[in-house]
């Protein structure tokens, strides 16, 4: 059994530890705000190798980048290090969306770290981002935005929840890891004209895509199924026993990169935006290409956006381009004047298919959606009468 | 792609008309009505099959949706509670069915409870866009996911029948 004195000694060297905690804590410096970006290279400056991007004359108004939103939604693997990088760039306000836990199961990914688990994925965010960067500004939504309630919210947040309150972001990020998710961002995005990229990491882990939507002038996510970059296995050997999906570190971090890389691009006006961005991580393949929205697509306001945005182009002086003429392909030597003719006939083709976009090498759709079928669908459809929904629900429920 | 069973109680399930979502209003209760018709014989039919297998019902908007659904193990019923919201973007999306109390007891499913459709389901949706509906959804999603996943989660001991967890201190 300890003394009173040794207990007291025991306490004395416990409280003696803890203070050097705390300092040690206070050392770990808080970063104080910055109220002007300066280009001054010093050890105390954070922003001395972003600004030099001016000197080096690759950016023009680097500071600039104060003065935007982006609204980051999903703060998963791709996300939170979106998030990380733009905190870092000194962008001017951030939007996190997402209705998820930071989990243990999330450790194979960056950002988040164990002692995190628990908290909602955008809280946890904030504080660590706030701490990098205490000058950029947070507005965090811990929901599905897919839900009729969280929709309207998140649109009125796009819209309204630029720098100065009232005013649109600047740029919308897509790092949500599913399709629903994906087409609500394409809906909402559609409908109020918001410019957006998307990105993604495929579920077995080795492939990754970011694509530029500018509603009516690129072509948005309703536009064509969604596509895929081929990495050359077989899809059919996939083993998806007892899971639902893979992930990597490596990928997310290739995809973020592309993602914040093609946004400090747009927003700072340097280099080329790519509209679509493809990666195969088992070939290091990747595919880049343009895609003109869908004259047919399936959202309404796809379709507004497109003819809005052929009344601004018609408006604009015209630039002639020569387009260079593509040569037929002859065979030398043919004796037997052989042709390849198709089995099935074009029109059947197209209508089993639907329209499926020009895509460049190492691309190809997840699946084709059959053109509309016109009139009848045969005999099995419901019947419309006149009962009504109540009558219907009492129905359903006493079954 | 399905199972015979599967395609036979799918081709028996009224295809839907209305192309509505949530967000369309007036529409969108003529789709609401048309879910209830279809659902209504979907139920019927597995009655009359004596494969009669859940029990959906919705809030007065017909966006968010529960119920249960129960699947025969070895002469023995496990009963789950079965939920999902209709998202903005539906018909164009399907729903998301979740299995709440399932959550974290298999890999086979997202958070949530969320359960993992197979990767032919999307694609079959995507193409059946708007004459699928919940009926379809269930048939198609959460009735082949019971069939694989529930024997399996039984015999990890991972679900048990309540008439055996009694005495188990659950």
């Amino acid at each position: 059994m300890a003394s009173v004195e040794d207990l007291q000694k025991k306490i004395k060297e416990l409280e003696q530890a803890l203070e050097e905690e705390k300092q040690k804590n206070r050392q770990g410096a808080v970063r104080q705000k910055i109220s002007e970006m300066s280009s001054e290279v010093v050890d105390s400056n954070p922003y001395s190798r972003l600004m030099a991007l001016k000197r080096m004359g690759i950016v023009d108004n680097y500071e600039k980048i104060r003065d935007y939103t982006v609204a980051v939604v999903g703060v998963g693997g791709v996300g939170s290090v979106t998030a990380e990088m733009l905190t870092r760039c000194g962008i001017g306000k951030l939007l996190l969306f997402d209705y998820d836990k930071v989990e243990l199961a999330n450790m194979n990914r960056l950002f988040y770290q164990p002692h995190q688990a628990g908290l909602s994925k955008v809280e946890a965010a904030e504080r660590t981002l706030k701490e990098i960067n205490p000058d950029v500004i947070f507005e965090t939504y811990n929901y599905n935005i897919t839900t009729m309630d969280n929709f309207n919210h998140f649109m009125k947040r796009i819209t309204e929840g630029g720098l100065t309150e009232g005013k649109p972001v600047d740029l919308v990020l897509s790092c949500v890891d599913n399709f629903e998710a994906r087409m609500t961002i394409n809906t909402a995005c559609n409908e109020v004209g918001q410019t957006w990229i998307e990105s993604g990491v495929s579920e077995n882990a080795v492939s990754g895509h970011i694509q530029f939507v500018i509603p009516g002038e690129t072509a948005c996510f309703a536009c064509a199924p969604p596509l895929v970059v081929a990495t050359k296995t077989d899809e059919k050997t996939l083993k998806r026993e007892g899971v639902c999906a893979a992930s990597l570190p490596t990928t997310m971090a290739v995809v973020a990169g592309f993602l914040v890389q093609n946004t400090l691009k747009y927003l700072l006006e340097f280099g080329d935006v790519t509209h679509y961005l493809g990666y195969n991580a088992l070939q290091d393949f990747f595919p880049t290409m343009s895609m003109k929205p869908n004259e047919n697509c399936d959202d309404t306001y796809c379709c507004k956006q497109q003819k809005l945005y052929k009344e601004r182009e018609a408006k604009k002086p015209k630039v002639v381009k020569e387009e260079p003429k593509e040569e037929e392909v002859i065979h030398e030597d043919n004796p037997f004047e052989i042709e390849l003719v198709s089995e099935t006939s074009v029109e059947e083709s197209q209508a089993s298919e639907g329209q499926v976009p020009e895509l460049t090498e190492g691309l190809r759709v997840a699946y084709s959606v059959p053109a509309p079928e016109q009139g009848d669908l045969g005999n099995n459809v419901v019947e419309t009468d006149s009962t009504s929904l109540d009558e219907l629900m009492k129905q359903m429920k006493s079954l | 792609m399905v199972d015979e069973a599967t395609k036979r109680s799918l081709a028996q399930i009224p295809l839907l008309k209305t192309k509505a979502g949530p967000r369309d209003g007036e529409i969108w209760v003529g789709r609401l009505k048309e879910e209830y018709q279809s659902l209504i014989k979907y139920v019927q039919n597995n009655k009359e099959a004596d494969n009669d297998w859940f029990r959906l019902e919705s809030n007065k908007e017909g966006t968010r949706w529960f119920g249960k659904c129960w699947y025969i193990h070895e002469l023995l019923k496990y009963e789950f509670d079965v939920e999902f919201d209709i998202p903005v973007t539906y018909p164009t999306t399907a729903p998301e069915i979740a299995l709440p109390e399932l959550d974290g007891k298999t890999a086979k499913m997202y958070r949530g409870g969320k359960i993992c459709m197979t990767d032919h389901f999307k694609p079959l949706w995507a193409r059946n866009v708007p004459k699928f509906g919940i009926a379809h959804a269930m048939a198609l999603g959460l009735g082949p996911w019971l069939a694989v996943e529930i024997p399996d989660l039984i015999e990890k001991g991972i679900v048990t029948h309540k008439d055996n967890t009694a005495g188990a201190g659950e």
